[in-house]
């Protein structure tokens, strides 16, 4: 099997792409890491396809140029940039048998008959196609298409795989399946992964690194845990998962982190506020925020009121609202969540210094 | 998409005129000729009979044949390739091919043939500039033989043959012919690996139009072919307004019917008939 060594380093350096008056990417910089697994994720429209089809080969950027392993490749045709696809589709050859469809890189390589058996084999194996070698497209459910198209794409091995939204039209379970098969196929290959979705928990789950796509501009890179604890901006913060935004007035510097007055209540914040002066918002998610039965000076906290409740089986997403009319939803306990909505609805809302986040005050 | 049964009784109230047309124009005048085959001059199978022993029938049959599939295989090729560039090709491209294809239906089968004719005779253009050119010293007989037929036959079936193909095309996922060249494929090698493949419906459906259309076809081999290269069509003329030998004139259209039909019912077998549009 492939060595890692063999798997690509890939710079983008100012890409930009028009379509007409249209800018579907803006001025986008990205390195990706040999054999790491990059997730570029952001809502429909945001300008994922067209990337990764630049990296591919099938779309010429407006601006900008890329490189492979130190080498511009910018304007190298897509047969021979030897990325392996997966499309949105899967775009497999109606045509030809599973095995044909899978031998179709290497026949085009004009590797040995024996070769190309063992290595359709031993793939074949791999993604669990035992027994449909001779099936056409046609025959497979969605999930062996699926498979048929990893094969296809990784039986080359490739510097680099692609991946456009691969399960997007796979049901809840078997998408489960397929993303801990990717991450294995990841491990096993050592190749470099680019996986796009719009679907945020499959990036925090599967990536070495999330790219955050929004209207063509690449906002935030980083770890899953980076981006989803530190978001660089409110669209972010929002994208990566549920979050509550509350005002804070008169932020300033304090003892490692700031202060403010949130709903007239003295907050402490552990982090840093060197950028943000004034008012601005403080991000919360709903999993570090909790109830408590009554103020306490030593940790942050404002009242509330209980207006609803989800129950969702491991915990139970209650929404209150506060006394100034901020709107907060909080992941607690179930009983916790009977407990506030049985007493008067009334219930002191509270979270630690070193959770959240500040965010400039009305931007984005 | 299945219809509610008042929407089904209205289509079937839309298409009664045209089938009432077909009835009256098409199937009761040739349950008479089916009646001519069998009862001219004398009732019996004698018109089927000679229609089996008659070398001249034989070889009208076979010359036919013959250039049904010649005609077939230029058609389907040249139609083939006009549709890549009208599907797929620049806007400029689509247009040109475009009226490549519609302008022939403006000008009339016969017009069509005469203008050959005037290309292709002995002292046509084509022989005078190759013989002014010093190319050749005696005119090729490019007319009144097979060839011209083939040429003129080709050139009126060629925008039948694009539109199943152009169908088959624009059906195509382009994502597809992407992974071809992604995966390493030239463009070539996609062509023929990937596209025609993907596009034998549309093959099929064109090859088979135009096989049927030249079985029958009249004006283009009466002109071009100039008497030397009779088709069925012409012999079935011959014998029913010049010999006149109404009986065994009956007696090929039959046949000819028969086997049209064999080969529209094969047809369907393989494509679904909005294929072919
Ligand atoms: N070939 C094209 N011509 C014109 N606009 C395009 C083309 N391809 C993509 N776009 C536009 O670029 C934007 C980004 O598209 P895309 O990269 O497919 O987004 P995503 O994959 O993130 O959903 C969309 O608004 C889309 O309409
Ligand atoms: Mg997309």
């Amino acid at each position: 099997m492939q060595q890692p060594g063999r798997a690509a380093e890939i710079k983008a350096k100012g890409i930009g792409k028009s379509f007409g008056s249209f800018r579907a990417l803006d001025n986008l910089s990205l390195d990706i890491g040999r054999g790491e697994f990059l997730t570029l994720l952001g809502p429909s429209g945001s300008g994922k396809t067209t990337f990764l089809m630049i990296l591919a080969g099938f779309v010429q950027p407006s601006e900008g140029k890329l490189f492979s392993d130190g080498v511009d490749i910018t304007n190298r045709p897509a047969e021979q940039r030897a990325a392996g696809m997966v499309f949105q589709g899967y775009a497999l050859f109606p045509h030809m048998s599973v095995e044909q469809n899978i031998a179709f890189p290497l026949k085009v390589r004009k590797k040995s008959a024996s070769e190309i058996k063992s290595r359709v084999g031993e793939m074949v194996e791999r993604v669990g196609l035992k027994g449909h070698e001779k099936k056409l497209p046609a025959q497979l459910s969605g999930g062996q298409q699926q498979r048929v198209a990893l094969a296809r794409a990784l039986v080359f091995e490739p510097g680099v795989l692609l991946l456009d939204e691969p399960f997007s039209a796979l049901d809840k379970s078997l998408r489960g399946q397929m993303q801990a098969e990717m991450k294995r196929l990841h491990q096993e290959t050592g190749t470099t992964f680019v996986f796009v979705t719009h679907d945020q928990s499959e990036a925090l789950a599967l990536s070495s690194r999330v790219a955050i796509f929004n209207h063509g501009k690449l906002l935030q890179v980083g770890r899953p845990d980076e981006v989803y604890d530190r978001p660089a901006n409110r669209f972010v913060a929002e994208f990566l998962g549920e979050i509550n935004m509350l005002p804070v007035k008169g932020v300033r510097p304090a003892d490692n982190g700031a202060t403010g007055l949130c709903e007239d209540r003295a907050v402490n914040m552990r982090c840093k506020a060197e950028a943000i002066k004034g008012d601005a918002i403080l991000a919360i998610r709903p999993e570090d925020m909790s109830i408590a039965p009554e103020a306490s000076i030593n940790e942050n906290g404002i009242a509330a009121t209980a207006v609803a409740s989800t129950y969702l089986g491991a915990a139970t997403k209650l929404d209150l609202t506060t006394r100034q009319g901020a709107r907060v939803t909080v992941s607690v306990p179930n009983e916790v969540a009977a407990a506030a909505l049985s007493k008067g609805n009334s219930v002191w809302l509270t979270w630690p210094a070193e959770k959240g986040f500040l965010l400039p005050d009305g931007g984005q | 998409m299945r219809g509610t049964l008042s929407d089904r009784m209205g289509a079937a109230l839309l298409m009664a005129p045209l089938l009432l047309f077909l009835v009256l124009a098409y199937a009761w005048p040739f349950l008479g000729v089916v009646k001519w085959s069998f009862t001219l001059p004398t009732p019996g199978l004698g018109q089927y009979h000679a229609l089996l022993t008659d070398d001249l029938v034989q070889s009208v049959f076979i010359r036919t044949l013959r250039i049904a599939a010649i005609v077939t295989l230029v058609s389907v090729t040249a139609a083939y390739a006009i549709t890549v560039v009208w599907v797929r090709g620049s806007p400029v491209q689509r247009v040109l091919a475009e009226f490549c294809i519609l302008v022939p239906f403006w000008i009339s089968v016969l017009t069509r043939a005469f203008g050959w004719v005037a290309l292709l005779s002995n002292r046509g253009l084509i022989n005078t500039w190759l013989q002014s050119i010093g190319f050749i010293s005696e005119p090729l007989t490019l007319v009144r033989n097979e060839f011209g037929v083939i040429v003129g036959m080709s050139h009126f079936l060629i925008p039948f043959a694009v539109f199943p193909l152009a169908s088959a095309m624009r059906s195509l996922d382009e994502r597809v012919l992407l992974a071809a060249r992604g995966l390493g494929s030239s463009r070539m090698r996609t062509f023929w690996t990937v596209f025609v493949p993907m596009t034998r419906s549309g093959i099929i459906g064109s090859a088979m139009i135009t096989f049927v259309f030249s079985l029958g076809f009249f004006v283009t081999p009466a002109i071009l072919g100039g008497g030397r290269s009779v088709m069925i069509a012409e012999l079935i003329y011959l014998r029913i307004f010049q010999s006149p030998d109404w009986g065994l004139g009956a007696a090929i259209s039959v046949v000819l019917v028969v086997f049209v039909g064999a080969l529209m019912a094969l047809l369907f077998r393989y494509v679904k008939p909005k294929q072919l549009v």
